[in-house]
């Protein structure tokens, strides 16, 4: 009998370069060991919170080992209305993340399989959507569009960024015509919902998936919760907005805890396949 | 403080409201209730009707002209069975091969509980999205507010048109203000650094036309707007479907001002 798991090979390719120390669960706010946080697969071993996870970090979970190949690199954001703050805010996200913008997308391989693949960072100015964002994601769909590749996206949002007012508000259209095109080519897009997915990413791609799965307990919605309270003039459940909520109310298919998540898109994928069949 | 001056005019009372738009310009009209999956909600104003002798669907956001209208409609703010009764007509336009006219005039999508729960944002998304493959022109006409996902919802079209003093934004500027000055009070602050006017919608791509405002003379100026609804009509269906659906990708596709490497793309 097996007491442990095998450790996940993206589990094992993340520990390669992890740094040891300890980082301060923003939850419970307990000291736990880097290594034994990335083990958890960012889930809090104490509180059992489940962290945010950087973009890269994501992909590099559920990758095929060095299958991972970048696209649209360099797009990066500029602050184009003179907005207060933006080009500040952009430099301090940059620095502490080592990202040049708020999703990282590419190709890779799942299990053998080949998909186009985009994960959130919400790290970066909580990964809102500007034009470059919107840019990356469209060109993702686009290329898988193509390739008749499918698409796996981890969302994480605060929404549209108002630092690049209405521009950012018409990348939602932009990336749905390119959803749509995927679609209409017959293609899989399967999106996972992670905490935080809110405001207009929500109001577009993170709900236009052939199959929504959620972690567990994420936040998921359209407004936020205090704009929600004060219309209302009440306070909401605790569990208000959240994936089991989405759930009871039949948006979303299934929620997914991290160790199994792997599992569960090979599978989507291979049910998306005919049997036998190399793709 | 030109864009606080026209946001203070777009959101005046005694503006002309979708309805006032629909009267004018549609003749045999025809109003249709109902998203056929929850309910009907009177803020979204559709139907089918004429525009000069052609049939067309008309989908108008309507905040409602008076205290016991305004609650009614919610101050024009649309639930999701709103967007799925605007979703529901625009593709039974295209099943009878209609063009579609879209009024928007909203502070936003309604922002309440039951909305969450119904699943605003999923709406949003399904509209943007369907839009986007719609087998039938559409245009989109901003006669007063468009506010952010609540006001894309109808405008993923071939056209948009703002009106001389309307404002389109991605946030409402009060809710801006709070998050960058903790101060909803300094909303001519952020009216003016998030570029809402139609002179703005013009210079970023997102609209084509400014329409000239002139209530004194309403009947006239909506003769007006008939006339160039009909003309733009004329010249989007000229154009093949897959011409026309590949028009509209990339009215969009070329919308974001970004750096690749050493240069700046996108426009403008």
């Amino acid at each position: 009998m097996f007491l442990f798991k095998k450790t996940d090979p993206g589990v094992r390719e993340l520990l390669k370069t992890a740094k040891d120390g300890v980082v301060v669960c923003g939850h419970c706010k307990e000291e736990i060991d880097r290594k034994e946080l990335i083990r958890n697969y960012y889930i809090c071993p104490k509180c059992q919170k489940y962290l945010r996870i950087p973009a890269r970090d994501r992909i590099t979970l559920i990758a095929d080992r060095d299958s991972f190949s970048e696209m649209a690199a360099n797009v990066t954001s500029v602050d184009f209305l003179k907005f207060p703050g933006y080009e500040e805010k952009l430099n301090k996200a940059r620095m502490s993340t080592g990202e040049k913008e708020a999703v990282v997308c590419g190709v890779c391989k799942i299990d053998g399989i080949s998909v186009a693949i985009f994960a959130m960072d919400p790290r970066f100015i909580m990964a809102s959507m500007g034009s470059a964002v919107g840019e990356k994601i469209t060109r993702i769909f686009e290329h898988a569009t193509r390739y008749h590749l499918p698409v796996i996206g981890f969302t994480a949002s605060g929404g549209a960024r108002m630092q690049e007012g209405i521009v950012s508000l018409m990348q939602m259209a932009k990336v749905s015509g390119a959803v749509k095109r995927h679609s209409n080519g017959g293609n899989l897009y399967v999106t996972v919902l992670t905490d935080p997915t809110t405001g207009g990413v929500t109001a577009s791609f993170a709900m236009q998936g052939d199959i929504l799965l959620a972690e567990p307990k994420a936040l998921i919605g359209f407004a936020g919760r205090r704009v929600v309270e004060q219309t209302t003039k009440s306070t909401l459940p605790d569990n208000f907005q959240s994936a089991e909520f989405l759930l009871e109310h039949g948006f979303i298919d299934q929620i997914i805890p991290r160790e199994d998540l792997r599992d569960t898109i090979v599978n989507i994928l291979k049910l998306h396949s005919r049997k036998g069949e190399t793709l | 403080m030109i864009a606080y001056e026209k946001l203070k005019l777009a959101r005046q009372n005694g503006r002309p409201t979708g309805s006032a738009y629909l009267d004018e310009l549609f003749t045999n009209r025809l109003d249709l209730c109902g998203d056929r999956r929850y309910g009907e909600d009177a803020a979204i104003i559709g139907g089918i009707g004429y525009l000069g002798d052609m049939p067309v669907t008309y989908i108008a956001i309507d905040k409602g002209t008076d205290l016991d209208s305004r609650l009614k409609k919610n101050f024009g703010c649309p639930k999701p069975e709103g967007y799925r009764k605007a979703l529901r007509l625009m593709k039974q336009a295209e099943k009878f091969n209609r063009p579609v006219i879209c009024f928007v005039d909203t502070l936003g999508a309604y922002p309440g509980a039951e909305a969450e729960e119904r699943g605003q944002g999923q709406a949003i998304a399904e509209n943007i999205m369907e839009m986007m493959g719609l087998k039938t022109p559409v245009i989109s006409v901003v006669i007063g507010e468009g506010g952010s996902g609540g006001a894309l919802a109808l405008c993923a079209s071939d056209r948009v048109y703002m009106l001389e003093n309307a404002v389109y934004s991605v946030i409402t500027p009060e809710g801006c203000a709070t998050i960058l000055w903790k101060d909803a009070k300094r909303v001519a602050d952020a009216a003016e650094c998030l570029h809402i006017t139609a002179e703005d919608m013009v210079e970023y791509h997102v609209a084509e036309r400014v329409i000239p405002e002139d209530f004194t003379h309403f009947k006239r100026m909506c003769a007006d707007l008939k006339k160039v609804l009909l003309s733009d009509l004329a010249v989007i269906t000229q154009n093949s479907i897959s011409g026309m659906l590949e028009n509209r990708y990339e009215r969009f596709r070329r919308i974001g001002i970004y750096e690749e490497a050493a240069g700046k793309y996108g426009n403008p």
